[in-house]
């Protein structure tokens, strides 16, 4: 699903963000980023999701040579992709509806059946009932549930979560890496940067920790076995 | 890519046509979201958006209504050329019947609409009665007037140039000795009205860069304002066209609020002149009304107003979308 060779990342102003990276994610499983910040992290996200373009070596998404992906084909490759930031980015002066209903918007969906489904992902996340208030009168742990909400409505093959539990408290965070497991066993290639190491760990799944710019461990699940999925699927 | 979150109605199986169906469904779909949405968000801050309507409104208002005030200048001179009359002094040798028999010949000529006689004796009487000059004029033998015939040419020809030789063509008649026609105060109305035209010219141009730069900056404004949505839409997958399509019919909001502005200034300001201009056309016993805008008139108005804005905030969504990325 997700295949880095040689991937180096220079930042116009010189700053070298990742640095030969190696990395393969199969379709379906669920993977963490870690390390401090200034990592690399973000900038990894970031290049999956085509906000920035790797300076040298290959990334595969989904098949896809991400070379080949020309800038006005980039909208149609990220509708393949969900979003989920730590600090939210909701739209104030939308309602939780109109806010998860966003990439179905923009993916041209008609109204009946945007309804449905923002219903449907609302209801995953225990927020149906605020359907029509806005962010601002929402706790922080249900602005971010909004996030999630809106990061899956449109059924993504992948979703990128940087930081998302940033702001919660343990609990909190805890509930939200749940909800992602769920997406998880439904199909979705999940990637989560985190530096909330501690959680990560209980959660056991695999984990990648980058330290300037390289891939320092990778931990949990063996590479070899995501592999060989991956060539099944 | 394996599509995962395709409808059922996608599937490559179906037709081409089905599929282009489809596309132009879900284009005219968001066009109508862009649409209602921007009504919407005039609508939601109604304040700053009626004042930046009513100054394009003005805008448009001063060079149509100047415009207007030509138009109806135009229509008045139009009427005087109309008046216009020819002087013809006929030789002293043709006497009054033939004068009148002259007279009732030019009247069938269709350049002409009228032809008047005056003669010599009604002139020296006249004459003699206004200038106090009748003692001098009683020691003359004879009557030093010639017939005069007035011709007023006709209404349907009287541009500049068919005036002047209907006169050359009169003065060469054998029975006349002289034609006199006042032409030059004619013309100079005419050489002003298209200095007042041209300066209207000018001023409508700068006034519709004036819209063109405040329909620009307010959705400039806008672009910045929406800064965060405009982002969050590009990274789930928003194709410029699909974000620049609100601010485009913001554009055009603006510009057609404007013009229905300007139309209601014209029309009140005409219906307060109407009064005192009919009073003023009394005087001069004409029935002149002023010409108001017109069916064709007001939606050419409005219809330039949907223009400016629309390429008003085409320029500005250009220039400034582009250089929003998601961070």
């Amino acid at each position: 699903m997700i295949r880095f060779t040689n991937v180096n990342m220079t930042y116009p102003d010189g700053n070298e963000a990742l640095r030969n990276i190696n990395l393969h994610v199969a379709q379906g499983a669920m993977v963490y980023i870690t390390g401090r910040s200034g990592a690399g992290k973000s900038t990894l996200l970031r290049l999956i999701a085509l906000i920035d373009r790797h300076s040298r070596g290959q990334i595969i998404i989904n098949g896809q040579n991400l070379d080949r992906v020309r800038n006005r084909r980039i909208p149609l490759f990220r509708r393949h992709i969900g979003f989920m930031f730590q600090d939210h980015r909701l739209l104030h002066d939308r309602t939780v509806f109109d806010n998860v209903a966003l990439p179905l918007v923009i993916a041209g969906y008609r109204h009946q059946e945007i309804r449905k489904r923002v219903q449907a992902a609302l209801d995953k996340v225990s927020l149906l009932p605020k359907i029509n208030s806005y962010p601002m009168s929402l706790s922080g742990g249900e602005q971010q549930r909004v996030g999630v909400a809106r990061a899956v409505v449109h059924r993504p093959a992948i979703l990128l979560a940087d930081e998302p539990t940033g702001n919660l408290d343990p609990a909190l965070s805890w509930d939200t890496m749940k909800l992602f497991e769920q997406f998880n066993q439904v199909g979705v290639t999940v990637l989560i940067a985190s530096h909330d190491l501690d959680m990560i760990k209980r959660l056991q799944k695999r984990i990648i920790t980058l330290k300037q710019g390289r891939i320092l461990t990778h931990a949990g699940t063996p590479i070899e076995e995501n592999v060989k999925t991956d060539e099944a699927s | 890519m394996k599509p995962v979150n395709k409808k059922k109605n996608t599937r490559p199986d179906k037709s081409f046509k089905s599929e282009l169906k489809r596309r132009f469904d879900m284009l005219l779909l968001q066009h109508m979201q862009a649409f209602i949405f921007s009504l919407g968000q005039y609508l939601k801050y109604p304040l700053s958006n009626v004042l930046t309507t009513a100054v394009i409104g003005i805008s448009l208002a001063l060079p149509a209504s100047f415009y207007l005030l030509l138009d109806n200048v135009r229509f008045v001179s139009s009427s005087w050329d109309g008046s216009l009359q020819v002087t013809l002094f006929l030789k002293t040798d043709i006497d009054n019947e033939q004068a009148l028999s002259f007279a009732s010949k030019l009247k069938e000529n269709n350049k002409i609409n009228e032809a008047i006689l005056i003669k010599r004796e009604d002139a020296l009487a006249e004459y003699q009665k206004l200038s106090g000059f009748a003692d001098a004029l009683n020691a003359l033998d004879e009557n030093p007037l010639p017939n005069v015939i007035l011709v007023k040419p006709a209404v349907n020809g009287t541009s500049e140039t068919d005036t002047e030789s209907l006169v050359n063509e009169l003065e060469a008649l054998p029975e006349v000795d002289s034609a006199q026609y006042d032409s030059k105060w004619i013309q100079r109305l005419i050489y002003l009205l298209d200095i007042v035209n041209r300066l209207i010219i000018i001023l409508s141009t700068l006034l519709a860069i004036g819209v063109l730069l405040i329909v620009g900056n307010t959705i400039r404004l806008s672009i910045y304002n929406r800064r965060a949505e405009i982002e969050i839409t590009k990274l789930f997958g928003g194709t410029d066209s699909f974000i620049q399509r609100p601010f485009l019919y913001s554009g055009l909001w603006y510009g057609a609020f404007g013009g229905i502005i300007a139309w209601v200034l014209i029309t009140v300001s005409m219906q307060m002149l109407r009064g005192p201009v009919k009073q003023l056309a009394n005087l001069y016993a004409s029935d002149f009304q002023l010409i108001g805008l017109g069916f064709i008139n007001s939606v050419l108005l409005i219809a330039i107003g949907i223009a400016l804005g629309l390429v008003g905030s085409w320029i500005s969504v250009k220039r400034h979308l582009k250089a929003i990325d998601p961070v």
